[in-house]
């Protein structure tokens, strides 16, 4: 079997960023991600509800290469892939945050954001110095995040909540069409919030693709326009937020009134 | 130097008498720890002579050479091999086998195999040796990860002694090699002391140099990237093992050009100055002096050798205990720092 397919589907390739075709991953007897087949729109914001446990950041980690692919296909680009290596996903247009913040932590801020931007290639990269591109592009991000001022201290010495923001700004300094978030509104303070919000606003106007995942209905009702609900590792609804969240099963399921 | 030069010239502004001179020194670590090793080595040089200082330095300068090796891979990358002795002893015995004197007198029953190869011509062979077998373990070791890669490379450093006392053909295993060539340019010969001192210390600058250019590259960010979060650096479209593995031969290379010059320098080997044990020490040097910092891996070779020399002056203590002595001393002092000041004296890493 060959890792890559081209796809000739049912949908033009243009109408999804992404598609996963009954993909599944196991740990032990345990089905954290059970034959999935979902669709995420091009060009706007999806989010993932569900109860601990039904699997959502499993399927952020499948399709960001963190945790290999126990069966079943990812579909990007029309590409079918079988087998999703982290380090091919920016190739394929993706980048991903973690639940559990995972900076750099023992290196400076500057260099946390710096360190995506530079020359992939092992040989080419041992003779770049800090290009004055990649500086302003570094520049510009932490601006934009307002860490600007914090450039030289290290990852870990940011709070909780500056250290969310960094990670999506580093996410942010690669320059692709699919962001995947997960959990970017998990324990911050409500003014954070606001300002997350307004980051994750200003990529999909931008005109990418915006996946997160979050426990907070209201944000995912204000937010996003593409809702896909889970449950125990199976597909329970998709489709348009203010449909999915008027049906019963959901409300049953999920909101628990 | 820059971390002795800017408190200095950062706190001229404002100091007007030695009160505000010490508030302003006395809570920056990095800057006594400097002045303390370097004022140490000054007043060691004066009390035992230029002789002394010359053999000294040597020794301080391999070790050096190491130290900055290792803490490529310790320090910046993250991976605590202790196992890098191996690459100094291939280096090692590259040189003391191409080089060596054939007409020295042989064992009867063993013939060494002697090339009697000039120095310059066999030191490449001691870096590119050592680089090719790093690169043959490198692929394996990129399997493990944290603790079972310490037990790997501890693997490692066992084989390698091992072959160096078993593969009797080529190094007369636990008899050594004698005669081993100095380096000469030309119809120059470096026999004296001084001359090799310099040579040294000129290879040190340039291995320096080359770990400098290292650590300042986009290479080096990554390498510190790996060192802190793996997976997290792969989802950016690095492929973590290619540059694990570009850095450990790298580093094995530097490591085998220090064994060239050891095995010249001391002009005899044998297999037990390549132990388990000297490799244990040669990571103490390196947390001692600080992870990720090139200068913290001279000044802690510089730690080393001056306790490892001095300790021989001591009035009350039997010559015969020093060699066992310094590694307790060394000891103590690596659990001091890890109590203390787990980053070492001027590092910018903690383990």
């Amino acid at each position: 079997m060959s890792i890559h397919t081209t796809i000739e589907g049912e949908h033009a390739p243009d109408d999804f960023a992404l598609e996963t075709r009954e993909i599944s991953k196991h740990f032990g007897a345990v089905k954290a991600v059970d034959e999935l087949s979902i669709y995420i729109p091009r060009r706007g914001m999806t989010s993932i509800v569900g109860p601990n446990g039904s699997g959502k950041s499993t399927l952020i980690n499948l399709l960001s290469g963190t945790l290999p692919l126990d069966g079943g296909m990812v579909i990007v680009d029309g590409l079918g892939l079988h087998l999703v290596k982290a380090h091919e996903t920016p190739d394929h247009g993706i980048t991903r945050t973690f639940q559990e913040v995972r900076l750099f932590d023992q290196i400076s801020v500057m260099d946390n954001v710096m360190v995506v931007l530079t020359d992939r290639r092992v040989f080419p990269a041992l003779f770049e110095r800090a290009k004055q591109s990649h500086r302003a592009k570094a520049q510009s991000i932490l601006e934009s995040v307002g860490l600007w001022d914090k450039r030289d201290s290290l990852a870990m010495e940011l709070s909780y909540g500056q250290r969310k923001l960094l990670e999506i700004g580093r996410a942010m300094a690669l320059d692709v069409q699919i962001y995947l978030f997960d959990e970017p509104f998990a324990g911050l303070f409500p003014q954070m919030l606001e300002r997350i919000k307004g980051i994750l606003k200003q990529v999909r106007d931008d005109g990418r693709t915006v996946l997160f995942i979050s426990h907070n209905m209201d944000i995912v009702r204000e937010l996003s326009d593409h809702l896909i609900v889970l449950d125990s590792g199976r597909l329970l609804v998709e489709g348009e937020v203010d449909e999915v969240l008027a049906r019963e099963e959901v409300i049953h399921a999920y909101l628990g009134t | 130097m820059r971390i002795i030069l800017k408190p200095i010239v950062n706190s001229l502004n404002f100091i007007r008498t030695p009160r505000d001179l010490w508030r302003a020194w006395r809570g920056n670590i990095q800057l006594w720890a400097n002045l303390f090793v370097i004022g140490w080595a000054v007043v060691f040089m004066l009390w035992q002579g230029a002789g002394f200082a010359v053999t000294v330095g040597t020794v301080f300068a391999i070790w050096a050479m190491l130290a900055v090796s290792l803490n490529l891979v310790v320090g910046f990358t993250g991976l605590l091999s202790v196992g890098h002795i191996g690459f100094f002893g291939i280096g090692a015995y590259s040189m003391a086998v191409l080089s060596s004197n054939p007409e020295y007198e042989q064992l009867r029953t063993e013939a060494l195999t002697t090339f009697a190869w000039p120095f310059f011509a066999a030191l490449p062979v001691c870096v590119l040796l050592s680089g090719v077998v790093a690169l043959a373990v490198g692929v394996v070791f990129n399997r493990f990860r944290d603790d079972i890669y310490v037990l790997v490379s501890f693997g490692f450093a066992i084989i390698a002694f091992n072959v160096f006392l078993n593969a009797r053909s080529l190094t007369r295993g636990a008899f050594g090699i004698h005669e081993i060539a100095r380096p000469q340019i030309g119809g120059w010969t470096l026999n004296g002391e001084l001359q090799f001192l310099l040579f040294v210390l000129a290879i040190l600058a340039v291995v320096m140099l080359i770990a400098w250019i290292i650590v300042t590259s986009s290479f080096g960010r990554v390498l510190t990237a790996i060192r802190e979060d793996e997976d997290a650096i792969e989802v950016f479209g690095y492929q973590a093992t290619q540059y694990k593995l570009a850095i450990w031969v790298i580093s094995a290379m530097i490591a085998g050009l220090a064994g060239g010059l050891f095995a010249s320098w001391t002009s005899f080997i044998d297999p037990f100055s390549f132990i388990l044990l000297e490799s244990i020490l040669l990571v103490s040097i390196v947390i001692l002096g600080g992870l990720a910092t090139i200068w913290g891996s001279l000044l802690g070779a510089m730690a080393f050798v001056l306790l490892e020399e001095g300790m021989r002056f001591l009035p009350f203590l039997p010559a015969e205990y020093i060699g066992q002595a310094r590694q307790v001393v060394l000891g103590i002092l690596l659990v001091l720092l890890m109590l203390f000041r787990p980053q070492g004296l001027v590092g910018k890493y903690k383990l």
